[in-house]
């Protein structure tokens, strides 16, 4: 089998210790967190990890399996990148005196959809939204003006998928109707 | 209506009364039904400790001499009785000293509570004296672990590590707990934990399953039941019974499965994997159906997993989602409970009789008997054997014993000789494969079961490293029959390098002290045996004996267990010699 790229969305009770519980068992399987955001989810309470891997969907669905198990996770879903709505976010810090000497700069940042956050007479900071591939591409037309720091965030992601699978799974609880497999 | 919800928690709190952390711990222990803790105290669970002081009437607190003996016994308790094993340790080396037990218990789904003491609560993550981050360390080889800071929340967390450790697939909790915590005061009330939302214990079973494994049961002309502890956890024994002798199948057991069925039952086709019997071995690639009930296919049953059950389709019975597909492809998988999933099968599938599937093992069990197992027990050579000492002990206890094992050889000719006719007879370190386990095990058995026998069989390797149990042996007249097979060997070890090393026997062969001096010096009576005419004598003397006895006997040095499937080797492939 061969490796793709996964988003896992992990739900999970809020507790101190839960990223340790999660990545550890990445940790046992030999296997790279590409990128990793958490944050509240929607619902009260609930706490969303995304993690990308790239692996087999073998391996991933095992992974699935065994960070569903950990008593403190509510909920494990796996999905490919064609099953998501995802972006990243990147900043990008340059020197002020480059933005001022031609139009290039702010050439790009038109044609990347990126916008400035700051200048200062030292240095100005540009945003960009978007994939990884998009930032990355910004990131070396940029460097040419001499990128001073660059940094990206986790992947952020949404299903396409019009039901919820988190409400239904939590519906699902309160009737107890959970037959998993 | 604020003012109304105040009220309410006013008249609540009437209820409930003032109480001190530690104290709080104990009255959430007995709560939960615990009568007896296994530990050793220390400077940050001093306070528990004393609290318990108070309490020693109804809870019986064991102290043991290291804490992974604590573990070890609680886990030895938790398997004859099913009930949680509890265990006290102090924080910093106490906890890091217990991690060997929580991760045995972790992958063999004994269920434990362990409660640690931890450094006072402004001093964490300051390096402080005997600090440890024992959250952090135990956090791979825990169901769940907590860590308490305040004394409020002393009784939730006991309450929801009793009811984690317990439920569903069972598995070891450890609650860490400051010692300002423990100082702390609160309004004590316990209510027992039933329901956590993030935790699905025992899945509903899916009936669309249950018929189409009923399906493929009773088109299957070689069916084969593989039966693991997850029958002996579910008490699903009579479930499994019934469903095999409808079914007809042969059945064969993993070494945690050992016991779940009687030994003399006749579909019982013997022991599967590394060390098991013959028949089942080879006949897993000739079966056209697996029916695995509450076992996880570890490497030490499949041997090389692109090369078993070759033929078959696999219905796979199981409590734990993640289990499933995880080393073998199920065709139909069985969320649930066995004790419930197996009665819906049993309704379902058409009475059999294999008879002439059946009479193959018994023609491979014919081949076995002739080549190793006569051979093992009616030895002609002049050394005494661990299957003879073994099978001796077994039939002296009319095959009605506890036996507990250590790890190594003898663990593997007791799984091989060692009969049972009741469930809950067994206790192993099977997972991890923990040497010293046996010890410390056969002090917890002992206890849970005081009514009933506790065989240990133990090597030289394994007794030294943990023999500082002796003393507590001693010092609680636990009634341990232990039988050190002396080998001055490594065996197990030695054994592989005998066949796959070249006989280079690289620090496997023991310079042992005197054993017999040893328990004289902690009060415990016993002799060592070096002839075979006097084996008999000797085990009726241990039998007769009332409390612990220490019998060892010096066996073949060089012995070696058969049959053998070779790591990384097909199950076809079993090695008679």
């Amino acid at each position: 089998m061969i490796n793709q790229e996964f988003t896992l969305s992990i739900y999970s009770e809020n507790h101190v210790g839960l990223l340790n519980q999660i990545t550890t068992i990445f940790i046992r399987r030999h296997i790279n967190i590409e990128s990793l955001t958490t944050s509240e989810s929607a619902i009260e309470g609930i706490h969303k990890f995304t993690i990308i891997v790239n692996t087999t969907r073998e391996q991933v669905e095992k992974l699935r399996q065994q960070i569903d198990k950990r008593v403190d996770v509510i909920k494990a879903f796996v999905f490919t990148n064609d099953e998501v709505i995802h972006q990243e976010i990147a900043l990008y810090k340059v020197p002020t005196e480059a933005l001022l000497n031609s139009n290039e700069i702010e050439r790009l940042v038109r044609e990347y959809g990126a916008r400035i956050l700051e200048i200062t007479s030292e240095y100005t900071v540009i945003e960009k939204t978007g994939h990884k591939f998009e930032t990355q591409e910004l990131f070396e037309k940029l460097d040419r003006f001499g990128v001073s720091q660059f940094v990206r965030s986790g992947r952020v992601a949404v299903t396409k998928l019009s039901k919820e699978l988190l409400t239904n799974y939590l519906k699902k609880l309160d009737k107890e109707e959970t037959i998993l497999d | 209506m604020e003012t109304l919800t105040k009220e309410t928690k006013q008249m609540e709190k009437r209820k409930t009364t003032r109480l001190s952390g530690s104290e709080a711990v104990i009255q959430s222990l007995l709560h939960e039904g615990v009568d007896l803790i296994f530990g050793y105290p220390g400077g940050a669970i001093m306070p528990i400790y004393d609290a318990l002081y108070d309490y020693h009437e109804q809870l019986h607190h064991v102290l043991v001499r290291h804490e992974q003996g604590a573990t070890h016994a609680a886990q030895g308790y938790a398997r004859v009785t099913s009930k949680v094993g509890v265990c006290f340790v102090t924080s910093g080396p106490g906890a890091t000293n217990a991690v060997t037990g929580i991760a045995d218990a972790m992958i063999d789904s004994t269920p434990l509570v362990v409660i640690s003491g931890q450094v006072t609560s402004p001093l964490l993550g300051t390096d402080a004296f005997q600090e440890t981050d024992v959250v952090s360390i135990t956090k791979p080889i825990t169901k769940w672990n907590y860590q308490v800071t305040h004394a409020e929340e002393i009784p939730e967390a006991i309450a929801k590590a009793f009811y984690i450790a317990r439920s569903g697939r069972p598995g070891p909790v450890v609650i860490d707990i400051t010692k300002d915590a423990q100082f702390g005061q609160l309004d004590f009330s316990y209510s027992p934990i039933k329901h956590i939302r993030s935790y699905t214990p025992v899945p509903k079973v899916n009936p669309d399953n249950i018929e189409e494994a009923a399906r493929l049961i009773n088109l299957s002309k070689k069916p084969m039941a593989l039966i693991g502890q997850g029958v002996i956890l579910g008490k699903a024994e009579k479930e499994l019974v019934a469903f095999l002798e409808k079914s007809g199948m042969p059945a064969a057991w993993t070494l945690l499965g050992l016991s779940a069925l009687p030994s003399d039952h006749p579909q019982n086709v013997g022991m599967l994997g590394m060390h098991g019997h013959y028949g089942p071995n080879v006949k897993t690639n000739e079966a056209d159906l697996i029916v695995a009930i509450g076992m996880r296919f570890d490497d030490r049953v499949t041997g090389d997993v692109n090369k078993y059950a070759l033929n078959a389709k696999v219905v796979h019975l199981e409590i734990d989602p993640a289990e499933i597909n995880k080393i073998i492809y199920a065709d139909v998988p069985v969320l649930g409970d066995v004790k419930e999933s197996l009665p819906l099968l049993t309704e379902k599938v058409t009475s059999n009789s294999h008879q002439e599937w059946l009479n193959e093992f018994n023609a491979c069990y014919k081949i076995e008997h002739q080549k190793i197992i006569n051979k093992e027990i009616n030895p002609i050579k002049e050394k005494m054997t661990m299957g003879e000492v073994i099978n001796k002990v077994s039939g002296v206890y009319n095959d009605d014993s506890i036996m507990v094992t250590d790890v190594g050889q003898q663990q593997m000719m007791a799984a091989r000789y060692f009969k049972f006719k009741q469930s809950r007879s067994v206790v192993t370190s099977g997972g991890l494969g923990t040497m010293g386990f046996g010890i410390p095990a056969a002090i917890g058995a002992a206890m849970g079961q005081p009514d009933r026998p506790v065989c240990l069989f133990v090597g030289d390797g394994g007794f030294q490293m943990t023999i500082q149990e002796l003393g507590t042996i001693s010092q609680t007249k636990a009634p341990v029959k232990m039988v050190l097979l002396n080998n001055s060997f490594l065996g197990m070890v030695r054994q592989w390098q005998e066949l796959f090393f070249d006989k280079r026997y690289a620090s496997t062969e023991l310079t042992n002290p005197d054993f017999q001096t040893i328990a004289k010096g902690y009060g415990i009576s016993g002799e060592k045996v070096t002839a075979r005419e006097n084996l008999d004598e000797a085990i009726e003397r241990m039998k007769q004996h009332q409390g612990a006895y220490l019998l060892e006997v010096a066996v073949e040095k060089e012995g070696n267990v058969f049959p053998m499937v070779q790591a990384g080797a097909s199950v076809s492939d079993i090695r008679l010699e």
